[in-house]
This record gives C-alpha cells, structure tokens and sequence, in this order.
C-alpha cells in the first residue's frame, strides 16, 4: 500500500543506533521516550497493585485487622493517586501513543520531540513529589481530595501530593499538544484524514481532553493548596468558601479524565479487532466521530458525581440526560467492534483474546455507569461499592485490558521479538476471569449498601468481599505473568519480522524494531488504512 | 441489632423502597440483555467466521458505509438512545420525590461530626448514631456539618444525602417496617470513617410514644431555642412579641418562611439558611430598614445550639409551629397502621 519498501537489510534499529545511558536520557526519539515511558508506568503500575493487594487483603475480615484505619486509608488513597494520575492517563498515550502516532501518520518523529522528552522529565518529577509524600508518611484523602476535609483536617502530606498532580497534569498538557500538531501537521503526503488509522482518531480526540481540561484540575488542585497553606478561603465554609464547589471543579476535569483513560484503549481495540478480523473496521467514520463525540460531551456530564451533594434538581436533570447521551457513542462502538468480527477471518491471539475480553467489561462497565446516571437510583448507589465495580469495570476491565492487548499488539513491533503464545494467552484468561471474580461481587455489596472506602463493615457483607479478595490474588497473577515473559521475550523472544500479524496499518510496513528516523523513504499514501481485499492472511493464533 | 452472616438484597423498609427495586430491576434486565447479546455475537463470530486457511467468507465488502450498513448503525444508535431516555425519565421521576418532603413530614435534626451522628428531636430527646423513627409518618431530616462533609444514608430505606459544613440539607423517608437498620456515613471522612454508624430504630406508634415520653428533661427544642436567645441577649434588640416592638431590629414574630425585603431592595425567604446566615454573618443580608449594628454570633453557637434558635424563631410563627409539632397527630397513625395490619406490640429494634 505504501511506496517505501520495508525491512532494509541494514540491522539498525532505534535501540541499537546508540548505547549509553546518555543517548537514553537525552534522546528526542519518540520511540525511546516510549520505552522510557513504558518502564515508569509499569513500576507504578505495580506499586498501585501492590496498595491493591494490601486493601483486598484487609477486607478479607470484617475487622481492622491487618492496618489501622489511618494506614488503610493511606493505602486506598495511593492506590487511587498511584493508578490514575501515574498509570492510567500516562500509560497507552504516552507509551503506545507517543511509539505509533509518528509512525501510523508516517513522520520522523512527533512534531516536538524536545517537548516530548519534556513531558517525561515533569512526569518524572511530579512523581517524585508524590514518592517523597508517600515516603514522609503519606495522604489519606481519597485521590478525589473532597474539601474541606483535604484542605482543613487532614494529617497528610496533602501538599506535596497536591503539587505531584499539579506537575504531572503539564507532561499530560504537552503529549496532547504534540499530538495534535503532529496529526495536524506531519501526515505523510496522501494520508486524508479518513486514512488515518482508528486509533490515531482516538489519540486526536483525547488530546483535546488533555489540553482542554487538565488546566482545570491545576487550577483546582492549585487553589486547594493556597486554601491549606494559606488558608486563603476557597473551599471552607470556616473562611468562608463553599465545599460543594471544589467537587463542581474537580469533576470538571476528572469525569472527562475517564475518557483520557478509555479513548486510547478503544484505539487499540478498533486495530486489534481489525487486524485480526483481517477487516476494515466496521463503520470507520461512525467510530472515528463517536470518539470526538466522547470527547466533546465528556466536558458536559461532571454534575452526576453531585446527585446527592445538594446540588439543584434542575441542574440534576441536566446532567443525567447528557450523562445518558455521552453514553450512545460507546454503544455504537461496542456494536461496529462486533460487527467488524462478522464475515471475517478471526484469529484468537493474545492481543484478540485481550480484545474481546475488553468488549465484555467494558459492555458491563458501560451498562452500569446507566445505573448511576439514573438520578433515582444514583441516591441508593453512589458512594457505594456498586460505583466501586463500575469504575473497576471500566478503568480495568477496559482501559488496562485496552493497553495489554496494546502491548501484546505492538510489542513484536517495539522490540522486533515474539513473545511465548501459550503462557500469553493463560495470562489473558487469568485477567479475565480473575477480574470479574474480583468485581462482579462488589456490585452485589454495592446495592446492598455497603460503603466505600470502609476499613471495617459489618459482617453481612463478608462472603462477598472474600470473594472479591480471591479473585484479585488471580487477577494479580494474571498481571505479573506478562511482566515475566516479555521481559524474557527481550532476550528469548523469536525475531518477529516488520509485520507478524499481517496488518495493514503503515507501522507494519517498517523494520521491527523501526530504523531510528522510521521510514527509509518517506511513505506515499494511496490507499485507506485498512485494505485487506488483497492481503494474505497468516496462518497465526 | 442482631448480626447476620449472609445476605444478598437489602432489606427494603421505607415507602421509597419498592420503587428503587422496580427501577434497579428493570436496569438490571436490560443491561443483561445487552451484555449476552454481545457476549453471544462476539462468542459465536468468533467460532463462525474463524480463520480457515484458504478459506475466504463470501461477501466480504460492507464496511458499515453502505446503506444497509447506514440502516444498522441507525437502529443501534436510536434503540439504546430510547431505551436509555426511559431509564432517564424513571429515574428523574423517583429523584423528584425523593428530593420533594411531604408538607406534613415531622422533622429531626442531624448533626455530623468527625466521627458521630447526633440527633435532635423537636421535643427535646437527644440521641447518638441511633435514630428512632415512628412507622408510617413522613419523616425529614434536617442536616448539617461541624467540621467535614459526611452523608447519611440508609440502605434499607434507599436513601442518603450529603451533610455538609455551613449548610443545611434536607432528606426524607417514610419507614414502613419495624426494624433496626443501619445507618451509614458514605462520604468519606477521615481516620475513622467506617466507625460512623449507626441504626436507626422503626417504632410502631404505641412503641414511638412511649420511647419519647422517656424524654430528655430538657424541654422541647424551641424552648431550648428560646433559653438560648435569652442567654445571648438576642432579645435586647429582636422583640419577640408582636406588640413590644422597639425598631432597632426586625420583630421575628412571625417572621419564618415569609418574604423579606433587603436594604438594597431585593427580596428573600426567611427560611432555616437565612436565619443561620442572619444570626453568623449578619452584615451578608441587611432588611430594609435597619442599620448594620448586629454583632456576628459565629464561634458562640455550636451547630445544635443553632437548630435549636431556629425552632425557637419557628415557634415565633403559629401556623408553622401547628403544622409541624409532630406527635400532636397520633389519630392518623393509628388508622395507617391499622390499614398496614401491623402488630401494634412488635418489640422495637428486633426483627
């Protein structure tokens, strides 16, 4: 499809063109950035399970048993602090994003690459705030940081992880920026818009999000700070501030943040299923539009985290039937990702499994986000362990379900090497059902009434949680399993060929690992991304 | 309240409850027909059309562009989109009457802090993290925050509603079932946030009405409120009585739930957050009339002190304080729960 021919003879690759931890730190390769990126991230993926670890382990029992409250409540706000701002928005963008954006829009590099390499060195250092509260002895407000508790009562290092936020929401602000210039900017010559690979449409509508509202949650987080250090009244009724209004604020940012997480994953679905479909996705515009509609109507909906907290009825109203509406467009991806499967060639690798495994969760975690829409039922439910479920269905079960099937995906890609497929797919399965072990029984408990954030519940609630606990000590194996064999992978791994799974997606048309500048030649685009009438499907999976 | 091991629905105990399950089970029917639909289409083209070398499907071509493709995206764009308005409409329905009291609703006063619900009851008893309610009324909580937010919130009669510093909020219920049930804080607030519970107590009548006759001793909330008032010396300034006016404050006879015109020539209601705000910050809203010489009582009064000056300035206004003195109505109750065949000697906080 393209004109540049692929894998020149020539060994080097962007891994090996420079040695030295030098050429690492310094390097303006989007390539390398990512895999610098995808290092970070999976450490703090794994401190963020390992405070997971640590709550489920505590709610075996209805007591107190393994910390006292004020530790349990530093665990479960790390976790969240952890794996939202350090994991989950960062990790398919920054990683997956930053490597294949350049190379799917068939450029050189992103069109900043200094900022890019910018935007990871103040990842780095909001990281170390947060390292250095959780060292000092931790915060224990919740990640959602609720005035005036936060800003007047708490004990914690509220501060310090205030500004680790504050930082890291400017690495967000420049991915998005470089992003969109890149798409905008440094397509290759042929390459329309409706050329552009799904999950390059996905990265343009959550880069706007990242632009558009990581300011607020600054702004936000900022004022807190001038609140708790100052006491300059913003929040506290005490200095004459309004309580309600930090959460107007907070949500703002964090309910479109929800997309930030889920837009990259369903970029990475619309490929996965099409490549190994060996079909263009079904309805390609509808999706491409569905995501820029998310992104839009996602600034829209941030009152329904407010149903019970005094808001007005009218403003209720409003908020529930956009909250409704912001809900059509991932329907309709849910229905074109299945429709894609029909009259294709399936193929059940690793990424597939991952993918289909994605359809499921997040179809449940869609579905019950319905339940909290509903403003009469919302009252029941919020603050309860049924929105607990929820957002696990939908931040796991999809968005980390979205970026496993990613790096399964592309990983061939990255690092020029296959990875075992038996041990894989155990992994795929263990996360799949591990995961809905461990939060399938949370929405029971949720309807039931028990509370979030409880360090002791009554004893009524307890087979659930224990259930709940078991399938995350299998979640958490499902999890470690792919650490292990793709790091072997490095090393071990059967060279994989510029394009193992036979797409047709231009990163598939360069070396694996890609030259340093990407293309040899500057690609010329005839064609959509997606062309398979022609292609030969391999015999894989 | 007696401990049980396992359980998978919540009890359903308030007039509020039926409706909530209606509404819980018909999402739950739709989302389960939703969540199999794709779980079989995805199982069953994921066998069906499986990768056969050699083997290409026939008709390989719709991409979704087409019109049959059009008409598909169509239909699942317009069915979910109507189902969903359905689930909004339920909804917002029961929304607007959990956030509406009923005129008759008999009111109680919550005050959270950190970390333990305290109770006021017009006629004066007091109770901590335990609530006892009588069967069958319409019950109102009025509600507000020392320190932090917290939200009170009663499974079992599906409800619960933020309470929050500088503020009050309101929330409402009609118990239907004796019983104890637990009352919980669900929004979070520091150390010891899962130690703010409590029960609440469904009392028949018979049962409410001895409970109360048990008393505090210290007389009703207003004629608290109004030991308060003199102790502050609100009544230097504020006459009380309707023929002692002496023009250096407005005359709060009266004054309760009516129009107010300000100095600057707007108009407000004289409700529970006007009053608070009056007594806290007097200078914020000034009647028409009057000089801005009132001192600010803020760090003076303690939250419940505050209620208590509120019912007292309430009583001040005849047809309110009739409407809402609660236990003055023991007919109706009788004949409602004679119409529920409730046994009017169940033992209260057993079930």
């Amino acid at each position: 499809m393209i004109t540049a021919t692929a894998p020149a003879k020539t060994e080097v690759n962007y891994l090996n063109c420079e040695h030295g931890l030098k050429s690492w730190l310094l390097t303006g390769d989007h390539k390398r950035i990512a895999v610098m990126y995808l290092i970070v991230v999976t450490v703090f993926f794994f401190m963020g399970g390992l405070y997971a670890a640590g709550i489920r382990l505590e709610l075996a029992t209805p007591a107190g048993d393994l910390f006292d409250s004020n530790t349990y409540n530093k665990v479960f706000t790390m976790h969240g602090v952890l794996m939202i701002f350090f994991f989950l928005i960062p990790s398919i963008p920054a990683t997956l994003g930053n490597f294949l954006i350049p190379l799917m829009v068939g450029a050189k590099d992103l069109a900043f690459p200094k900022i890019n390499l910018l935007s990871l060195y103040i990842y780095a250092v909001g990281a170390c705030f947060t390292l250095w509260a959780l060292i000092s002895g931790g915060v224990d407000t919740g990640w959602t940081f609720y005035t005036p508790f936060s800003s007047s009562y708490s004990n914690g290092y509220v501060i310090t992880v205030g500004l680790g936020i504050f930082i890291n929401g400017f690495s967000s602000i420049l991915t998005g920026l470089n992003f969109i210039v890149t798409i905008h900017r440094m397509r290759s010559p042929g390459l329309k818009w409706f050329r552009l690979p799904l999950f390059v449409w996905a990265h343009y509508a959550t880069s706007i999000i990242m632009i558009l509202g990581t300011p607020v949650i600054a702004v936000t987080l900022f004022l807190l700070v001038l609140e708790r250090g100052l006491h300059i009244g913003f929040f506290d009724p005490a200095y004459g501030g309004d309580p309600v209004l930090f959460q107007h604020m907070f949500w703002f940012y964090s309910h479109p943040a929800v997309y930030i997480m889920i837009l990259p994953s369903m970029g990475v679905i619309s490929e996965v299923i099409s490549t190994f479909s060996s079909k263009k996705p079904f309805g390609y515009t509808f999706i491409a539009f569905s995501s820029v509609a998310i992104a839009v109507f996602g600034f829209l909906v941030w009152g329904h985290h407010l149903f019970v907290a005094s808001q007005s009825t009218y403003a209720g109203l409003v908020f529930s039937i956009l909250s409704y509406i912001v809900a059509i467009p991932s329907a309709i991806k849910v229905f074109n990702w299945t429709a894609t499967m029909y009259n294709g060639r399936v193929r059940l690798t690793t990424p597939m499994l991952y993918a289909l495994g994605f359809i499921g969760l997040f179809t449940i975690g869609g579905l019950t986000g319905l339940f909290l829409a509903s403003m009469g039922l919302d009252v029941h439910l919020t603050d309860t362990y049924f929105v607990v479920a929820h957002f696990h269905y939908v931040m796991v079960g999809g968005a980390i379900l979205g970026y496993l099937a990613g790096i399964h995906f592309w990983w061939p890609k990255m690092f020029g090497v296959m990875y075992p497929e038996t041990p894989s797919k155990i992994s795929a399965w263990l996360v799949f059902l591990g995961f809905n072990l461990t939060f399938f029984p949370q929405f029971i408990l949720g309807y039931m009434g028990m509370p979030r954030r409880y360090h002791i519940y009554p004893p009524e609630f307890q087979v659930f949680n224990v259930l709940s606990s078991a399938g995350a000590s299998i979640l958490g194996i499902g999890f470690l399993l792919p650490a292990i064999y793709l790091t072997w992978s490095l090393k071990y791994g059967k060279p994989a060929g510029p394009n193992p799974w036979g797409s047709t997606t231009l990163e598939w048309q360069t070396a694996s690992p890609p030259p340093p500048t990407n293309f040899d030649v500057t690609p010329v685009i005839t064609k959509e991304a997606y062309d398979y009438s022609h292609e030969e499907v391999l015999d894989i999976g | 309240m007696e401990p049980r091991s396992f359980q998978l629905f919540p009890d359903a105990a308030s007039s509020i409850a039926g409706q909530v399950d209606s509404l819980y089970a018909f999402f739950v029917l739709v989302s389960a027909f939703f969540s199999l639909l794709i779980a079989f289409l995805v199982i069953f083209f994921a066998y069906k059309f499986r990768f056969r070398p050699g083997i290409i499907p026939a008709g390989n071509t719709d991409d979704g562009h087409s019109v049959g493709g059009m008409i598909l995206e169509i239909v699942w764009s317009v069915i979910p989109l109507g189902l969903s308005m359905i689930m909004f409409a339920w909804g917002a329905s029961i929304y607007f009457t959990e956030s509406r009291p009923p005129a008759d609703s008999m009111e109680i006063f919550i005050t959270g802090k950190r970390w333990m619900w305290k109770v006021q009851h017009m006629e004066g008893a007091r109770e901590i993290n335990e609530l006892h309610v009588p069967m069958n009324r319409n019950i109102k909580l009025t509600m507000t925050s020392e320190d932090v937010i917290h939200d009170f919130s009663i499974p079992a009669f599906r409800t619960k509603a933020d309470v929050l510093p500088g503020k009050y909020t309101t929330e409402w219920f009609q118990p239907t079932k004796p019983g104890a049930y637990h009352i919980f804080c669900a929004e979070y607030c520091g150390t010891k946030h899962s130690g703010m519970v409590g029960t609440v107590y469904v009392l028949n009548q018979q049962d409410y009405q001895d409970w109360l006759a048990r008393g505090s001793g210290e007389g009703s909330m207003a004629e608290q409120g109004q030991a308060l008032f003199n102790q502050l010396g609100c009544g230097n300034c504020h006459p009380s009585l309707v023929n002692n006016y002496n023009g250096r404050a407005p005359n709060l006879a009266g004054i309760y739930n009516n129009k107010v015109t300000l100095k600057d020539g707007t108009a407000t209601r004289a409700d529970e957050a006007y009053i608070r705000e009056s007594v806290l910050f007097p200078q914020a809203k000034i009647v028409a009339g009057y000089d801005d010489i009132m001192p600010t009582f803020s760090g003076l009064i303690s939250e419940e002190g505050m209620l208590k000056l509120i019912e007292y300035v309430k009583s001040l206004s005849p047809q309110v304080n009739s409407a809402e003195s609660a236990p003055s109505k023991p007919v109706t109750d009788a004949a409602a729960e004679q119409k529920a065949g409730r046994n009017p000697v169940n033992p209260a906080g057993k079930k």
